[in-house]
């Protein structure tokens, strides 16, 4: 098998096997988290560019932290302060941000496919760090990686999202992820948020919507959170009050799912609306363990995207190499 | 491009003995086992560095850690061989401060792997000394690097390769010299 990344827009042209490659390349870089000394010179030299055009937190913490840690220098572009609100394109924006020469662009944008047309017009790879409603990759990428150490498998379990999955991009990449080794899918939440197209997004994948949560806990293996967005409680007209009394995960209806369920989070957490801080706080929670592998996660993206590397099955002596490396181990 | 091979440097047996040679030679020289730690090169260092712990339980009867280092983070050469840059897995599950650490790799070349693998291993602390075991010293050094117990030295031409075969990875117990030829 032969695997060559260019870009990493979305997780759903990808095949099991190059997701388990981009997975199985994350271990070593969750093993530098605990080091004591944890930052690499791997990519000295090397600029990574971070477009944030809609705001974020962790996410750009997370990959500004890979990157330091892969011993590359950061740029960092954020919406409020950027000539966007000026009224440069976007085009013109990261034209500007390519004519000081990064080594790799990573972009959040709030419209979908605004990275997939960026990466078009780069010749530098290019990394989705959530577009609109289409995708989210590390997050999916983190998220399984997380799955995996915890339940020790990604393959046919049963994943139940809760929240609002119509605007989820982490919806989209988790389900794309996971249901390519598996898994069954049932996503529930106000009807309005869940609506049965969801159930064709990714044809060959089991995916049922269900309204009532005492039904979609049952027997689940990993509960993926959303977050409510407050601001768009008022669409539908749902009062707090009445999403915490239909939808928050509390301990009662956690014991609904499988006993070694485990609940995920991409964060931020609203305590008290979706979720109660006794489940994300509680043995059954990774919410931390996500935010960890997501920085190992990012780090085996850099790295892959800008060393270019491939995995290949080609004797080592036939490699094209320059003489110093002429000998396959030294 | 083609692989030809030239001739056989050594056989299984002969693999053994050097191994049981180099156990002795560390045992000797670092005064016996105590703090001592054997930190095998990914990927043939770390048989290597399995089977040199497990003679040395047969002298001392005891039982010497064995890590595992990938270097591949550490290269200075990242983008000239990108299909080398795929990642293994490091374990050393013991701190590394105060050690007497041997690395342990199969062939000794240019010193540029050694030169990453100290980077690599003063990642996770401050060893008290590191020595290098390999099984063959070819020559070529590029870095002012030298190894302080050898299997055998191997004069070669930088064509030549030399390619060591072990059964837990190659299924096969054998050194070869090999050529490159058009």
């Amino acid at each position: 098998m032969s695997t060559n990344f260019r870009d990493l827009l979305a997780l759903e042209p990808l095949t099991a096997d190059e997701l388990s490659f981009l997975l199985d390349q994350s271990k070593p870089f969750q093993e530098i988290q605990k080091h004591p000394l944890k930052k690499l010179a791997t990519l000295r030299g090397k600029t990574v560019a971070l477009a944030f055009f809609e705001t974020s937190t962790r996410t750009r913490i997370s990959f500004g932290t890979a990157a330091s840690r892969l011993g590359a220098d950061t740029m960092n572009l954020q919406a409020e302060a950027s000539s966007l609100k000026k009224g440069e394109t976007l085009l013109d924006t990261v034209f500007n941000l390519n004519a000081m020469k990064p080594d790799c662009l990573v972009m959040r944008h709030a419209a979908s496919g605004a990275t997939d047309y960026v990466a078009r017009h780069l010749d530098i790879p290019v990394v989705n760090a959530g577009d609109g409603t289409h995708e989210h990759p590390s997050q999916g990428l983190l998220d399984a990686l997380t799955i995996r150490d915890r339940l020790g498998t990604i393959k046919n379990l049963n994943v139940t999202i809760l929240g609002d999955i119509l605007h989820s991009r982490v919806a989209r990449s988790n389900i794309h992820l996971l249901g390519k080794f598996g898994c069954k899918f049932t996503l529930c939440g106000p009807a309005i948020w869940v609506p049965r197209e969801l159930e064709k997004i990714a044809p060959g994948t089991p995916i049922r919507c269900v309204y009532r949560m005492e039904e979609a806990l049952e027997g689940a293996d990993v509960i993926i959170m959303l977050r409510v967005q407050t601001e768009r409680l008022d669409d539908p007209p749902l009062s707090s009050n009445d999403y915490v009394l239909l939808y928050q995960l509390n301990a009662e209806r956690l014991q609904r799912a499988s006993p070694n369920a485990i609940v995920l989070h991409p964060g931020p957490m609203n305590r008290g609306i979706e979720i109660t801080p006794e489940v994300a706080d509680g043995p059954q929670s990774c919410v931390l363990e996500q935010v960890t592998n997501g920085v190992a996660v990012r780090m085996a993206i850099l790295y892959l995207l800008i060393s270019g590397a491939t995995e290949t099955d080609t004797h080592p002596a036939l490699e094209v190499k320059p003489k110093e490396s002429a000998n396959a181990t030294d | 491009m083609r692989i030809v091979e030239k001739s056989q440097l050594m056989s299984a047996p002969e693999i053994d003995r050097t191994l049981q040679r180099l156990a002795h030679e560390i045992v000797e020289k670092s005064g016996g086992t105590k703090n001592l730690a054997l930190i095998g090169i990914v990927r043939r260092g770390v048989p290597l560095a399995q089977r040199i712990a497990q003679a040395m339980r047969g002298i001392d009867g005891v039982e010497v850690p064995v890590g595992v280092l990938d270097i591949t983070l550490y290269r200075d050469d990242l983008s000239k061989v990108a299909p080398m840059a795929v990642l293994r897995s490091s374990d050393i599950p013991f701190g590394v401060d105060n050690m007497d650490l041997v690395l342990i790799d199969d062939v000794l070349y240019t010193g540029r792997t050694i030169r990453a693998a100290m980077n690599g291993l003063f990642d996770l602390g401050r060893p008290k000394r590191v020595s290098l075991c390999v099984l063959i010293d070819r020559g070529h050094r590029e870095m002012p690097i030298e190894a302080q117990f050898i299997g055998r030295h191997v004069q070669t031409s930088d064509t030549e390769i030399i390619e060591v075969r072990l059964r837990e990875i190659d299924k096969e117990e054998r050194v070869v010299l090999v050529d490159r030829v058009e």
